[in-house]
């Protein structure tokens, strides 16, 4: 019944796309429409080369020459670095970047889900308040976790070790970050659930594959 | 009685010593949320901070929206200081996008913000008077605040929820005359605050009840992560408006506060001060505002990202707020992640509550500057 039913539609449609064509703008049409009316059509982002500053070079020559192969070190813009490694190591530059660097404190922890190449990416963003030079600086420390399609919180591979031994200003952000993304912390002295209800039976609402009514 | 318990419900074992208290979550007048205590006679125990009452899923709901429709849903954690949390949203949209912002707009783009900040700072005075006991510090307050509403009303013409800061600049421009207003109410305000010292700060019953209790040292302020009041209250001289200027806070006029004590008198006290440097700002940037021009660049429709991510931070009411931003080719943002000062300062709740006097538990409570709202996004 409903191949018959495309089957009728097929040709209806394409001819209604194609009365449509001939109605709507071209793409110079639509150029100089937007150009009368001042609105900016050029590409959406500027691809402009970025120059490393020198402090930000420093920060990042020092990580990279520390770890090696085992960081990948970016200059996002000014006074944003970021750091990916992976979760085996994340320990060891989590110390380094607090003893050596002289960040003391986490801002935020984020995760950032990525079911294509079946990962989770948890995200630090790291600040110093002790270190008057670093206060324009807030380093970007991510690592990877893998993903599973049926997640079960706590229980299966999504797990990394906790963070809350360097910087124990991360206490709660990564107990969201667990409840949200279902990612384990190890180590964590207090891995219960913080702002969902206690009976939320649900998938970690913040994955991708959690859909908003209505969207 | 069944066994079977739903997942995440524990049972405990209860002690006839140690009492469980429930503070909350019935709005303890600023938003839901709840403290679990224990206490043994008059002293805490323990104290375990309960959020989410108010969780509403601002992060997820901006992954659905585009650049331009994420701005008036990003205002709701906190109305009161909507132009704070508006305003590294904006900043970092325009870093994603590349958009230049004109001269006059970033101008009243601070006014904006040093107002609201202002409102914020006000209505939760009130509610720190009123929660204290001192019916006079909520009646004070609440009506002062009416006036700095009536401004932000003319500017933007909601009350409450301006949306009033767009990525680009701000939405319309100043209305006319508004510089006079601004500065007649400026001066009233700087004259009542001078009252409020005289019967709030140096009341005697509001320093007894909060000189010495809920000490937080500079040490545990870093090491906590604190922000904001709280941070500065500690000793700790880290205001974001100094430290990473955005905007044209570098060009304009006014000091960080700090106090050392790091008790909940000035936790409390260093809002306050920060009052009269918003004063001064908004007059210093009615100065120096270019008295015509554009206040808003035109955004392409429905603009696209880039594979880029950015992170922008402002101080706002209650601290540092950032926001983390993925974006992968596509009008709508993959990931928003807001980093709010009332969440981070959570975690000195249980912290400070130990060993505290019960009776002390509103005045720690409402020092550390805490929105329940913003804290759950």
């Amino acid at each position: 019944m409903s191949s018959e039913n495309d089957k009728d539609g097929q040709p209806s449609g394409t001819s209604a796309g194609s009365s449509e064509d001939s109605k709507s703008l071209s793409k110079e049409d639509a150029k100089k429409f937007y150009e009368e009316k001042g609105i900016d059509f050029s590409p959406d982002v500027p691809v402009k080369p970025k120059p490393i500053p020198q402090f930000e070079k420093s920060i990042s020559d020092r990580v990279s020459s520390k770890f090696g192969s085992k960081v990948t070190v970016d200059y996002v813009r000014a006074g944003r670095i970021r750091v990916s490694t992976k979760k085996e190591d994340i320990l060891d530059v989590a110390q380094f970047i607090r003893d050596e660097l002289g960040y003391d404190h986490a801002e935020s922890v984020s995760g950032v889900d990525y079911p294509d190449s079946k990962e989770i990416e948890v995200v630090y963003h790291l600040g110093s308040y002790t270190d008057e030079k670093l206060a324009t600086q807030v380093l970007t420390l991510a690592t990877r976790v893998p993903r599973e399609e049926i997640p079960n919180p706590g229980k299966d591979s999504s797990r990394m070790t906790s963070l809350r031994e360097v910087f124990y200003s991360v206490e709660f952000h990564e107990r969201e970050c667990f409840e949200m993304f279902g990612v384990y912390f190890e180590g964590h002295p207090d891995n219960r659930r913080l702002l969902l209800p206690e009976d939320w039976a649900d998938i970690p609402p913040f994955r991708k594959d959690f859909k908003i009514k209505g969207r | 009685m069944s066994t079977q318990l739903p997942p995440g419900i524990q049972l405990e074992k209860i002690d006839d010593r140690i009492m469980t208290l429930n503070v909350g979550p019935q709005h303890p007048g600023s938003g839901h949320m709840r403290l679990i205590i224990k206490v043994d006679g008059d002293y805490i125990v323990s104290c375990d901070p309960d959020p989410g009452y108010v969780h509403r899923g601002e992060e997820k709901m901006a992954e659905y929206r585009n650049y331009i429709q994420n701005i008036p849903h990003l205002e709701r954690p906190v109305i009161h200081d909507s132009s704070n949390i508006l305003y590294p949203y904006c900043l970092a949209v325009e870093e994603l996008l590349g958009i230049e912002v004109p001269e006059r707009a970033k101008y009243v783009r601070v006014i904006a913000a040093e107002l609201n900040r202002c409102i914020y700072t006000l209505y939760w005075l009130a509610i720190y008077g009123i929660f204290l006991g001192h019916s006079t510090m909520f009646m004070w307050p609440a009506g002062d605040r009416e006036l700095f509403i009536d401004l932000l009303e003319a500017m933007s013409g909601a009350r409450v929820t301006h949306a009033y800061l767009v990525p680009g600049g701000v939405r319309n421009d100043l209305p006319a005359n508004f510089e006079e207003r601004c500065l007649r109410q400026v001066d009233y305000f700087e004259k009542r605050l001078k009252e409020y010292l005289a019967v709030f700060y140096k009341n005697p019953l509001l320093i007894s009840r909060t000189e010495g209790t809920g000490i937080l040292s500079k040490t545990d302020a870093i090491r906590l992560g604190t922000t904001g009041s709280v941070l500065r209250a500690s000793g700790v001289d880290f205001d974001i408006r100094k430290k990473e200027p955005y905007d044209v806070y570098e060009n304009l006029d006014f000091e960080t506060v700090v106090m050392k004590e790091g008790d909940s008198y000035a936790r409390s006290y260093v809002p306050y001060l920060e009052m009269f440097e918003s004063c001064r700002i908004i007059r210093d940037a009615l100065r120096k505002m270019p008295k015509s021009g554009s206040v808003r660049t035109k955004l392409k429709p429905n603009p696209k990202g880039g594979n880029d991510e950015v992170y922008k931070r402002v101080e706002s009411g209650r601290g540092a707020l950032g926001y983390y931003i993925v974006s992968n080719n596509r009008p709508e943002p993959y990931r928003v992640k807001i980093s709010v000062g009332s969440f981070r300062n959570l975690i000195c709740m249980p912290y400070l509550l130990k060993g505290e006097l019960l009776g002390n538990m509103p005045s720690v409570y409402w020092s550390l500057n805490y929105w329940p709202v913003e804290a759950d996004r």
